[in-house]
């Protein structure tokens, strides 16, 4: 998958909370959760994000609790791609189950500001900043993952393990 | 092989062999556990698996302790639709009304699970389970709905750091402060995608219900799990909850650690974590004058029977500070009775408290003492991210009862040694 769009950056240990209060956690509805996305961080602040728009973290990004509403919400506010200079374990499973990419980059996150034009290809694992120029590798996707992705998901991965088992 | 505690666990629940960190293994689950606030979303996914039925009626628990009692028409949707799901599916442990508690209160004292059980469960703190020597942890909703599904799901074996207390505890401090001084020294992510195993003569000496408190809060730390061995006290505790045939339980001699840490606690005061992240902790005695405006005590991390009864020692005979709206959340059926029986709540009472049910409720900003802008609050729970409780211009810090129970009577923030 290629992506284009502009980078949304925040900070360090961005938590489930920030990225979706739990007053919004009646719905499991990603049109509602898409348009609260963010509005533990700062109220608002899915209205400058476009379709496409990358979102782009320091360390830790998703800590705090299992809630799946955190993933669905960043997908309901367009954005397809995460990338982080690490995430939080829970966060990153629930993305892949929830088919939303995650590089995690390390301190190349460095070479990523607010703002920036990027065009990132999931495949390749590759993200190239338009405004700057600069190019950065991504750490591949461990087998298992992929095989997940490759599936579409844990939702199809299941649903062909159980047909097989029948 | 030599296994950590972590990693024996993961091996009894594999027929591959665990050869160390970082390998990718498909393991059974004792137990699969869903909330009122996951499990809308995991039974979603579960009907998108083309799943007809659970793995096992009896190992899936749904405890619906969240926005409970119901505290608006979306949340009582919500539960309907989980309630409907149970009868559905024939699940045995279903809670809601008069026999739910707050989820990692509840399943314990049910004895439901046990030293060298996987449990899999859509809430983060599934964790606390390590301290009766479980490989507990929390996992999205659609991971749940695959267990719930498969009663087997993945995990990537963790690196363990190794965490060893040693010396004598001071009066009034404890177990919260033992696990939020290691928070505060290693970071929110010291020990990301890692397993933490407790160690030393200080956690020989802990009671379950404490190390469950530090199990608890692994995940602050960014840990996958936060393990306990399993001692002549863990089974004790297993057996009072009717349970059956459990073992001891330790890591082997040679285990391999990515890192050994060692806290000495001798003179270590209470400790405090002030806002916006559980890491930022400070003894309690370099706080200042911090004025509350509220007090929690309740919750999976500090809800429990000593937890009520460590506050009771400091309220008896004492009131609130008018200022603080003190609030008394008994984790569950069972510890409200005892608390009840054993006069904690006259004690509460007379104090200037409410006593509430066992509910989550404030802990998430969820309802029944949600802060307003310019609002402090002191509680026993495990998070204080900004909002966490309310309004994005209030205050959460961090502490074990008996510093919250202090510095309701003072109206700040208060060593208790002091009162
Ligand atoms: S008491 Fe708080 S931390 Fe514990 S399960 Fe409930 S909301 Fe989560």
């Amino acid at each position: 998958m290629l992506v284009n769009g502009n980078a949304h950056k925040v900070g360090a240990h961005i938590d489930t909370d920030a990225i979706i209060p739990a007053r919004f956690l009646v719905t499991t509805d990603a049109e509602v959760l898409g348009a609260n996305c963010m509005e533990g961080l700062t109220p608002g602040w899915v209205g400058r994000v476009k379709k496409n728009d990358i979102l782009v973290a320091e360390e830790n990004f998703g800590c705090g609790s299992s809630r799946e509403h955190a993933p669905i919400a960043i997908l309901g506010a367009g954005i397809p791609v995460v990338v982080a200079k690490s995430f939080a374990r829970i966060f990153y499973r629930n993305g892949f189950n929830m088919g939303l990419v995650l590089l995690e980059v390390g301190d190349d996150i460095e070479k990523l500001r607010d703002g920036d034009e990027l065009e990132v290809d999931t495949d390749a694992g590759r993200i190239r900043n338009k405004t700057t120029g600069v190019e950065i590798i991504c750490a591949k996707v461990p087998p298992f993952m992929q095989e997940l992705l490759d599936a579409g998901g844990l939702v199809p991965y299941v649903k062909k393990r159980l047909a097989d088992m029948r | 092989m030599s296994h950590t505690v972590a990693e024996k666990i993961l091996q009894a629940h594999t027929d591959e062999e665990i050869t160390g960190a970082g390998q990718i293994v498909n393991c059974r689950v004792s137990l699969v556990l869903a909330n009122d606030i996951t499990a809308p979303l995991a039974i979603k996914s579960f009907k998108g698996m083309a799943a007809s039925k659970v793995f096992d009626k009896d190992k899936v628990a749904l405890v619906c302790d969240h926005f409970t009692p119901n505290k608006d028409i979306d949340s009582a949707e919500q539960v309907k639709g989980v309630r409907e799901f149970a009868r559905e599916m024939g699940i045995t442990h279903y809670y809601e009304g008069g026999n739910v508690g707050v989820e990692h209160a509840l399943l314990p004292e049910l004895g439901l699970v046990g030293p060298r059980d996987i449990v899999v469960g859509a809430d983060s703190h599934t964790c606390t389970y390590g301290g009766l020597g479980a490989f507990a942890t929390g996992m999205g909703s659609t991971d749940i709905a695959g267990a719930m599904a498969l009663g087997e799901t993945w995990f990537k074996v963790p690196p363990t750091i190794r965490v060893e207390y040693t010396g004598t505890l001071e009066p009034f401090v404890g177990a919260k402060d033992l696990i939020l001084h290691l928070i505060g020294r290693i970071g929110v992510s010291g020990a990301l995608y890692r397993a933490l195993e407790f160690c030393g003569p200080v956690i020989d000496g802990l009671s379950i219900e404490g190390r469950m408190t530090m199990a608890n809060m692994a995940i602050e730390a960014g840990g996958k799990v936060g393990l306990f061995p399993a001692d002549e006290k863990t089974l004790a505790y297993c057996a009072a909850a009717g349970r059956h045939g459990d073992k001891p339980l330790k890591a082997d001699p040679g285990a391999v650690y990515e890192q050994d840490i060692s806290l000495s606690v001798s003179g270590m005061p209470p400790q405090v974590a002030c806002p916006h992240l559980p890491e930022n902790v400070r003894p309690v005695d370099e706080l200042g004058d911090l004025r509350l405006d509220q007090v929690v005590i309740g919750s999976c991390t500090n809800g429990r029977i000593e937890d009520m009864r460590e506050a009771a020692a400091i309220l008896k005979g004492r009131k609130a500070d008018k200022n603080v709206r003190l609030i008394v959340l008994p984790a569950t059926p069972r510890i409200w009775r005892q608390a009840m029986d054993e006069g904690l709540f006259d004690i509460f009472m007379d104090a200037g408290a409410v006593v509430g049910p066992p509910t989550c409720g404030p802990c998430l900003g969820g309802h029944m003492g949600i802060l307003a802008g310019g609002e402090r609050c002191l509680a026993t729970t495990n998070r204080n991210f900004r909002g966490r409780m309310g309004s994005l211009q209030s205050e959460v810090y961090l502490s074990s009862p008996a510093v919250a129970a202090a510095s309701a009577v003072a109206g700040v923030i208060f060593n208790p040694a002091k009162l």
